[in-house]
């Protein structure tokens, strides 16, 4: 059943979300790059946005806008248009945290020297040492 | 003022959020202060009279803009969420109160007002999320408040460049966190076509086998997880609390936490039906084991810190176990005493990070040899991180005794005597760790170079008002546990009764 034309091409908006997805989520955990790992998480939730905004679509809807003279046929159908509106929400939220991502990333480079995850963990982990020591003497 | 009394429960949210962009013009550290102050006072004021007025186990609902629900947005306050923001508005308070001396010192000057800015924004989204109805609008507060936290967890740059880092890590784990709950709330959507949370509760009735459904528990379930920091998805906290600067930490570790397993609560009992089959065999086989875990091993981990504040952010997860334990026994009982341990761990922890801040004010390092010998020098602080350490190990007498108690009978109630066992057994790995810093505090010689430091009275008094509270809270428990008896069982019935 699953392998059913009908069944992949009526749920194509899902398979678009997952791949999408898990290709984030996968840079995310994957990479070490930080700007990178910002990338993934765009990635992410443009997915998600994506997942939203496919499921306000009401088959042979139409554009959800009234008609200037509000004369409403009750025979037309509309999309549904409320998703739509919660993911702009989501966008703007979305915007601000790879701005105040980037911006952490701006400052971890004057800091570190670099935006290696694995750098830095080295650097951390020689000032931990460093701190043990002053501990013991 | 009758008219002024029925706007509160927008009025919670909205004068912080208004506040805040003030701050920003002001532009002055002392006068921004002032503001917040100002916002924070009054979130605490109005949080009160909504406890007052939903005391008697009614609820208020208010309708934004008019537009009643399920269309338009709802706010809705009950004896649960009025509870939690008393302990949000009240901590942010007290917080405020001892803030400005210790960010003097760990924030550079410039920064003061955006401190303040973020502080007030993080408040706003904390009380936005506990007392909204609609399960979107958690959303956007939840992220109002994250994306302030990150900034003020990096605000700690300004003594150790790993708070960034901190920072960012928290800022990875926080969106995923948020963006599953996102694709939760759109499956509760995409099953029954509404987002107030008393609406779903109706229509999701007789969609128990819908998978839809429980894909969108699933996802909220791993979300709220990362957020609270349910014990293997903790990995931001012990940084994030550590590098923070202490009064950022002091704030967060009462609060955003608590909020975050709040909604966890909302959602499964005021949103989902918690007798659905599927949600019994999360609590049942995900959610308690992995409480157990938590109360063990990061109570076994905390031991081995030199950090002091690590120690305590551990001991913070640890803590989450015991609530999460309280919840997932899924009964009246347990609920209660998940409420009033979220009030008392939220005093008790507040304690602890803020005497902890006062004693290590001045060498900015929380490393055990830093406190070393303090207890002479600085009595009255190491007293009052003694009394919190004594609540967090649950000693009679403290009101961390009552919500280990509470917990332990709720165990009990429910037939598993083992459970009860076990929340002993891994109190006392709570007295070692606690131990390791009274020792050092007490029974150790001072460093000869530390000069006997001054500490004013700005920070004394709210330092004790917390450390009375620690006390008071263990003998009068008609607020603590009255009111979450009440809350537990509204919610535990889902009894909404509208005044």
């Amino acid at each position: 059943m699953i392998f059913e034309h009908n069944f992949i091409m009526g749920h194509l908006n899902y398979w678009l979300f997952i791949m999408l997805m898990m290709t984030g989520l996968f840079i995310v955990i994957s990479r070490g790059n930080l700007i990178k790992k910002i990338v993934g998480l765009n990635i992410f939730q443009t997915s998600v946005f994506m997942f939203y905004i496919s499921i306000g679509k009401v088959a042979g809807g139409t554009a959800p806008i009234f008609p200037m003279d509000m004369n409403i046929n009750p025979s037309i159908l509309y999309s549904n248009p409320l998703p739509h509106v919660l993911i702009l929400t989501a966008i703007v939220v979305g915007i601000a945290t790879t701005a105040l991502g980037l911006a952490l990333i701006v400052r971890i480079r004057e800091a570190y020297g670099t935006i290696e995850d694995e750098e830095i963990s080295l650097i951390e982990a020689d000032e931990q040492k460093l701190e043990t020591q002053s501990q013991l003497a | 003022m009758e008219q002024v009394y029925l706007h509160f429960p927008i009025l919670q949210v909205l004068i912080p959020l208004l506040l805040a962009p003030i701050c920003v013009l002001v532009g002055r550290s002392t006068f921004s202060w002032l503001i917040t102050f100002f916002g924070s006072v009054s979130s605490l004021v109005i949080a009160i009279s909504l406890l007052h007025s939903v005391s008697d186990g009614s609820s208020i609902s208010y309708h934004i803009g008019g537009w009643p629900p399920p269309i338009g947005i709802e706010y809705v306050v009950d004896s649960a969420n009025a509870f939690l923001l008393v302990l949000v508005s009240g901590i942010s308070t007290v917080v405020l109160l001892y803030a400005r001396d210790q960010i003097k010192l760990e924030i550079d000057e410039e920064n003061h007002t955006l401190f303040y800015t973020c502080y007030l924004l993080c408040l706003t989204g904390l009380l936005g999320v506990l007392i909204t109805g609609d399960v979107f609008n958690v959303f956007v507060f939840l992220e109002i408040s994250s994306l302030s936290t990150y900034v003020l967890v990096a605000q700690g740059a300004k003594r150790d460049k790993r708070a960034l880092k901190a920072a960012f890590n928290y800022l990875i784990m926080g969106t995923v966190g948020a963006t599953f709950f996102v694709i939760g709330v759109g499956f509760i959507y995409m099953a029954t076509g509404t987002l107030n949370m008393f609406d779903i509760y109706e229509r999701i009735n007789d969609l128990e086998s819908s998978r839809t459904v429980r894909a969108s528990y699933a996802f909220i379930v791993i979300g709220m997880g990362l957020k609270l920091a349910m014990f293997p998805m903790h990995l931001w906290m012990p940084g994030a609390y550590t590098y923070a600067p202490t009064v950022v930490t002091t704030f967060l570790s009462a609060t955003a936490t608590k909020v975050s397993l709040y909604v966890l609560i909302r959602f499964t009992f005021s949103v989902f039906h918690f007798d659905f089959n599927f949600i019994e065999q999360v609590f049942k086989f995900l959610v308690m084991p992995l409480a157990i875990i938590a109360m063990f091993a990061m109570s076994f981990v905390a031991i081995f810190q030199k950090d002091i504040k690590r120690m305590l952010a551990y001991s913070s997860i640890a803590q989450i176990g015991y609530m999460l334990l309280g919840v997932s026994l899924l009964s009246s009982e347990g609920l209660t005493a998940t409420f009033v341990n979220l009030f008392n761990h939220g005093i008790t922890k507040a304690t602890l990070f803020m005497s902890l801040g006062v004693l290590t004010l001045y060498s900015g390092k929380s490393f055990l040899s830093d406190v070393q010998g303090l207890g002479k020098k600085m009595p009255w602080i190491s007293a009052s991180f003694l009394i919190g350490g004594l609540s967090l190990v649950g000693i009679p007498g403290t009101a961390g005794f009552i919500s280990k108690w509470l917990l332990v009978q709720a165990t009990i109630e429910a037939g598993v005597p083992i459970l009860a066992l076990l929340i002993i057994l891994s109190s006392l790995l709570a007295i070692v760790y606690i131990w390791k810093v009274i020792e050092h505090l007490y029974f150790m010689e001072p460093h000869s170079e530390l000069a006997s430091q001054k500490v004013s009275f700005r920070i004394l008094i709210p330092l004790w008002i917390l450390s009375i509270s620690c006390l008071y809270w263990g003998f009068d428990t008609s607020l603590t546990v009255g009111t979450s008896d009440i809350a537990a069982n509204n919610l535990f019935n889902n009894v909404i009764k509208l005044n």
